[in-house]
């Protein structure tokens, strides 16, 4: 084979404008034909109506794209919708299905005023997802770090950093857990 | 914004990424984590024919030890290198430097080769990699090749990468278990790139003096510089804080960067002084502590 008929074939091989994309969001499947240009960013929200995506910069700075990308956080202004086929994306909405009952990590924002706007809440929850997941304590100073790649303009952070803590506790299953449980229900 | 209109390939192999790079070169942009191209399309201050997305190529996800190298895919996150035993064990310092890239939403995309190949002289890897003597294994339609990364690094955001190469893994000498390592970063928020940054591997005689030591610095120059003169000052010399202090002064020649908006050229020759003084202080700390252990 030439090199011109390999490339040729190159092309009709993986050149696109389009794509059928497969993922699962929220833990459901989906399958939607994309524009390969469309950001992840773009698809949760224009596609799917995700629009707890929120976004802020679109290039990478304020974080408050974020979703978990099987599990992990990334900002997904800075990815394709195809990059995400086959892979697991959660947004803010997959932390309770239940406007009425908050999940731990929400009623936990709303108890330390962890939130004014909200413009970048839904990243700051799901980061506080990810770090939280294997029950340890952290520090004042641990979750500031943790959670830099987001940018707040209202809180001054503290509320957030509390937020978090607290959290943790619910989660961990302390005094804070039992509260919780009475307000859900 | 949103990206421009381009051909997007996803190719599975090296070699049709390597063809795909060779048949549109300076009109194709190669797309590995995305963190640092992803805002150039996005603000349309990149505007490719073509992306070649090279994400599914899973031969350059991989890393193995060959010997006493560590090799490590292009295509391996940055998020990898803080929590992989392999390159904890073997090359301690890349857990050192990896934290300090970006946020950790952009390590979990961002890829080992894309910040190479990238060749900001302020980003961690590229001073890591000119640090620790690696070798860049590049491939290009007339096969691979390698490149030292003192070579490697030639200029602002310029490597010796030809347009129709892919940089397809780093190799690494493995450190020696008596070694110490560390990485010293000084920035103005946490997650951003270094006004100055140094890395250094140090190896102590029996007396305490430097048997021998390599010290890499980011952002003070066009590429990562290896602090020559400040090794050179040091070899066979005690192992004390007075004589470190003494030789981080070297640095402040090395400094070309003119004055920008981060800083002035001459707080940057400062910085520099200072994160050499600190990072051998604790590269020696670590390495009496592995001695002492031993
Ligand atoms: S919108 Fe993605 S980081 Fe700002
Ligand atoms: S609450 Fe307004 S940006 Fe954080």
């Amino acid at each position: 084979m030439t090199t011109s008929e390999h490339s040729t074939d190159l092309d009709t091989r993986y050149g696109s404008d389009t794509r059928t994309v497969t993922l699962r969001v929220n833990g459901r499947g989906v399958t939607r034909e994309v524009a390969t240009r469309t950001t992840l960013a773009d698809f949760l929200r224009d596609d799917l109506d995700l629009v707890s995506v929120h976004l802020g910069c679109e290039h990478g700075v304020c974080g408050c794209c974020t979703v978990l990308l099987d599990g992990g956080s990334v900002r997904s202004c800075l990815m394709l919708a195809v990059q995400a086929g086959g892979q697991e994306v959660e947004t803010v909405e997959s932390l309770s299905p239940d406007q009425d009952r908050l999940h731990p990590i929400q009623q936990a924002f709303a108890e330390e005023q962890g939130l004014q706007c909200g413009f970048c809440t839904p990243a700051m929850a799901l980061r506080a997802r990810e770090i939280l997941a294997d029950g340890k304590e952290w520090t004042d100073e641990e979750v500031r770090q943790e959670i830099s790649g987001i940018l707040c303009r209202c809180t001054g952070y503290q509320n957030i950093i509390n937020a978090v803590q607290n959290a943790g506790r619910k989660l961990r299953g302390g005094p804070g857990a039992a509260r919780d449980e009475t307000k859900g229900s | 914004m949103k990206p421009p209109k381009f051909m997007y390939c996803d190719p599975d192999t090296v070699e049709d990424a390597v063809a795909l790079k060779a048949r549109y070169g300076h009109d194709s942009v190669v797309l590995a984590g995305g963190q640092s191209l992803m805002p150039l399309l996005n603000m349309r201050l990149a505007n490719p024919d073509v992306v070649i997305d090279i994400n599914r190529v899973t031969d350059l996800q991989r890393i193995t030890r060959d010997g006493e190298v560590l090799q490590i895919g292009a295509g391996v996150r940055q998020s990898v290198l803080e929590t992989e035993p392999l390159v904890a064990d073997l090359v301690p310092l890349l857990g050192q430097v990896a934290p300090y890239i970006g946020h950790v939403e952009n390590r979990h995309r961002g890829t080992v080769g894309g910040s190479l190949a990238h060749a900001d002289s302020a980003a961690e890897l590229p001073c890591a990699a000119v640090t620790l003597d690696a070798t860049m294994v590049v491939q290009g339609p007339a096969g691979t090749r390698t490149i030292a990364a003192g070579d490697f690094f030639q200029g602002l955001m310029t490597s010796a990468l030809d347009p129709d190469e892919l940089v397809i893994a780093v190799r690494l000498p493995v450190t020696t278990r008596t070694a110490g390592t560390a990485f010293v970063e000084v920035a103005r928020r946490e997650g951003d790139f270094a006004l100055a940054a140094a890395a250094a591997v140090v190896e102590l005689a029996a007396d305490g003096r430097f048997a021998s030591l390599s010290v890499g610095v980011a952002g003070i120059a066009a590429t990562p510089v290896r602090a020559t003169a400040v090794e050179q000052a040091l070899t066979g010399q005690p192992a004390t804080a007075a004589t470190i202090a003494a030789a981080a002064k070297e640095i402040a020649g090395q400094v070309t960067s003119a004055d920008d908006m981060h800083a002035t050229s001459a707080y940057r020759k400062h910085l520099a002084v200072t994160v050499v003084k600190r990072a051998l202080g604790a590269a020696v700390a670590t390495a009496q502590e592995r001695s002492d252990g031993s």
